[in-house]
């Protein structure tokens, strides 16, 4: 004990920094990108299986496949960092392309039909945050468990559980529409992915939506505005949906109320995978992109393969678990090697 | 110390009820820059209603508080840490998946530019971080790393941060609330210190503790509470401690 101080002490008159870069750093970086790792894993034997995968036009199927869970899971991992969920989500999805759908019949405007789609989305989202957090409601699985069905239910009957045919030219483009062998709805999430990043990592709201996932009385007591941001969360989560709904309709030239199904479950897990914490306060959005595009690229690949249709759930669902798992020994190395960095330090 | 000048912080008749209990019952307080004051008291005594009404966690049904001679109202946390005054909760109130900075500015963070609505204005995260290890430093708290969460320090680096907290932005009074219950011996002892360099700063520091030891040690003053009543007031040495123990228990005292 009492050498290794007198050792610690006398290098700590010597410059520090290389120290720095030690082997525990190098571990730490490497765990924290561990769910981009599993992305290349998963991208490698995808194309080694099969020579079709690293086609442009295939990788832009995939891209444009998983545009909507992209959407849905950026503005999931926002609902999760507060230690929130939203299983509302596909119902929202389907009641907003519905909407648009409708809106469209009476109304040939792109921008109109957009705005309605993104409207009710938003509208949705307000509901359940303000019913969340002013209805005292006991956990947010219940309000977005209650839209889940509410907002189907409205799908079906505005539409008579029939799709609703015909979409605006712009809407088609932004769902179906490529520039070379890139798809707009690629753009789209990159953007909105961009402005995720912008609002957690530099922007003050993105502090307080950690804090108030990290310790609720806590933010509470510091006089963060803990309900306006627990409503926005929702909001935003809403919107997405209205966005998602856009691509849905757009790139099937219509609104149906089938739309979505079981879209939230793909959202969550793909923010799982990514490392998110049910317990809040912990997640990146890169890393719930990353989820997103792990289930579209394992898909793809199993379509390409021709797995059988029946064992893609399954195979899903094992990824979630081993991801989830990798994550847990993830989380115990990072506790050992601080350790071992605060004794080096 | 000149008894003209008002104290930092003046409590007269505070009394709070709860229902039919009457938590506090006309309770008188001072406590002055430059001195540690103990506030002991069984459970239930009313030292933690007392820091509460302090703190802006609850509110007095009647009483007053002064803050270098002038009316005050601590009607919220938010308002109490507005008047200098800053608190360490038991809980600590910390965030464990930030770090030390983003802790110490939780609810006050550096942004800019002002005419962006509040939420959406840019962190200053660097001047932030600059700031608390300043703060870190001169209060000579040893944090390995800056950016570490604070969920991943020990029990006494995380009182440590939470103390550092209060002082970086208290300028009147520091309340402390049991700050060594949850410390073995080497990291209590780091935390008494704390506490003594943040009374030599010319802060007035309210300790509530059970741990008589250490009230010995770094009080200059005890103030002890029973029953929602203040009870005695003492100077702790080692001939008055039997006294400080039956005034707290409740015996002929």
């Amino acid at each position: 004990m009492t050498p290794d101080t007198a050792e610690s002490d006398a290098s700590a008159a010597a410059p520090p920094a290389r120290r720095r870069r030690d082997l525990p750093s190098v571990g730490l970086a490497a765990l924290r990108i561990g769910p981009a790792l599993m992305l290349v894993v998963v991208i490698l034997v995808a194309a080694t299986l099969s020579p079709v995968f690293f086609t442009t036009r295939n990788v832009g199927n995939v891209l444009s496949q998983s545009a909507v869970i992209a959407i849905l899971a950026i503005a999931q991992l926002l609902v999760i960092v507060t230690r929130g969920i939203d299983l509302s989500v596909g119902s929202t999805l389907a009641l907003s392309a519905v909407v648009g759908a409708m809106v469209f019949g009476s109304v040939e405007s792109g921008p109109v039909v957009i705005l309605a789609m993104l409207a009710t989305g938003a509208a949705v989202g307000m509901v359940n945050g303000a019913v969340l957090v002013w209805g005292r409601l006991p956990h947010p699985f219940i309000m977005t468990l209650a839209m889940l069905s509410i907002a189907r239910g409205l799908a079906f009957w505005l539409s008579g559980g029939q799709p609703v045919s015909g979409m605006p030219k712009s809407v088609q483009q932004i769902g179906g529409g490529t520039v070379g062998w890139l798809p707009y709805s690629a753009f789209l999430v990159a953007g909105l992915a961009l402005l995720a990043v912008l609002l957690t990592k530099m922007m003050l709201w993105g502090r307080w939506i950690y804090a108030v996932g990290g310790n609720p009385d806590a933010a509470r007591r510091v006089a963060i505005p803990v309900n306006p941001v627990l409503i926005s969360v929702y909001v935003l989560s809403g919107l997405a949906a209205g966005v998602g709904a856009v691509v849905n309709a757009g790139r099937l030239d219509g609104g149906s109320p089938t739309f979505g199904e079981l879209a939230e479950l793909d959202a969550i897990a793909a923010v799982v995978i990514g490392g998110a914490s049910f317990h809040g306060g912990r997640g990146h959005v890169g890393n719930a992109l990353v989820g997103a595009l792990m289930i579209g690229v394992i898909r793809n690949a199993m379509n390409l393969l021709n797995v059988d249709a029946f064992l893609q759930p399954i195979v899903i669902g094992l990824v979630i678990v081993l991801a989830v798992e990798l994550d847990v020994v993830r989380g115990r190395l990072e506790e050992r090697l601080r350790t071992i960095q605060a004794a080096h330090s | 110390m000149n008894s003209s000048t008002p104290p930092a912080l003046r409590v007269t008749g505070a009394t709070k009820r709860f229902g039919a209990v009457v938590a506090l019952d006309d309770v008188d307080l001072d406590a002055r820059r430059g001195e540690v004051l103990a506030l002991l008291g069984d459970n239930g005594a009313g030292k933690s209603t007392l820091i509460k009404s302090i703190s802006g966690v609850y509110r007095l049904d009647a009483g007053t508080v002064e803050l270098d001679g002038t009316p005050v109202d601590p009607g919220s946390p938010a308002a109490a840490r507005g008047l200098g005054i800053e608190t360490v909760y038991q809980d600590l109130a910390l965030f464990d998946n930030l770090d030390s900075a983003a802790n110490f500015y939780a609810g006050r963070e550096m942004t800019g530019p002002k005419w962006l609505p509040r939420g959406l204005r840019l962190v200053r995260r660097r001047a932030m971080v600059e700031a608390t290890s300043t703060v870190l430093k001169r209060l000579s708290v040893g944090v390995a790393d800056i950016g570490t969460a604070v969920g991943l320090m020990s029990g006494g680096q995380r009182q440590a941060v939470a103390v550092a907290r209060a002082a970086a932005f208290a300028t009147n009074v520091v309340i402390l609330d049991e700050p060594t219950a949850a410390l073995g011996v080497r990291e209590s002892r780091q935390v008494l210190d704390l506490i003594i360099r943040l009374r030599d700063a010319g802060l007035a520091v309210i300790v509530v503790s059970h741990a008589m030891d250490h009230v010995m040690e770094i009080a200059d003053r005890a103030v002890v509470m029973r029953r929602g009543r203040t009870v005695g007031e003492l100077v702790p040495r080692p001939e008055t401690r039997q006294q400080i123990v039956s005034l707290i228990v409740g015996g002929d005292g």
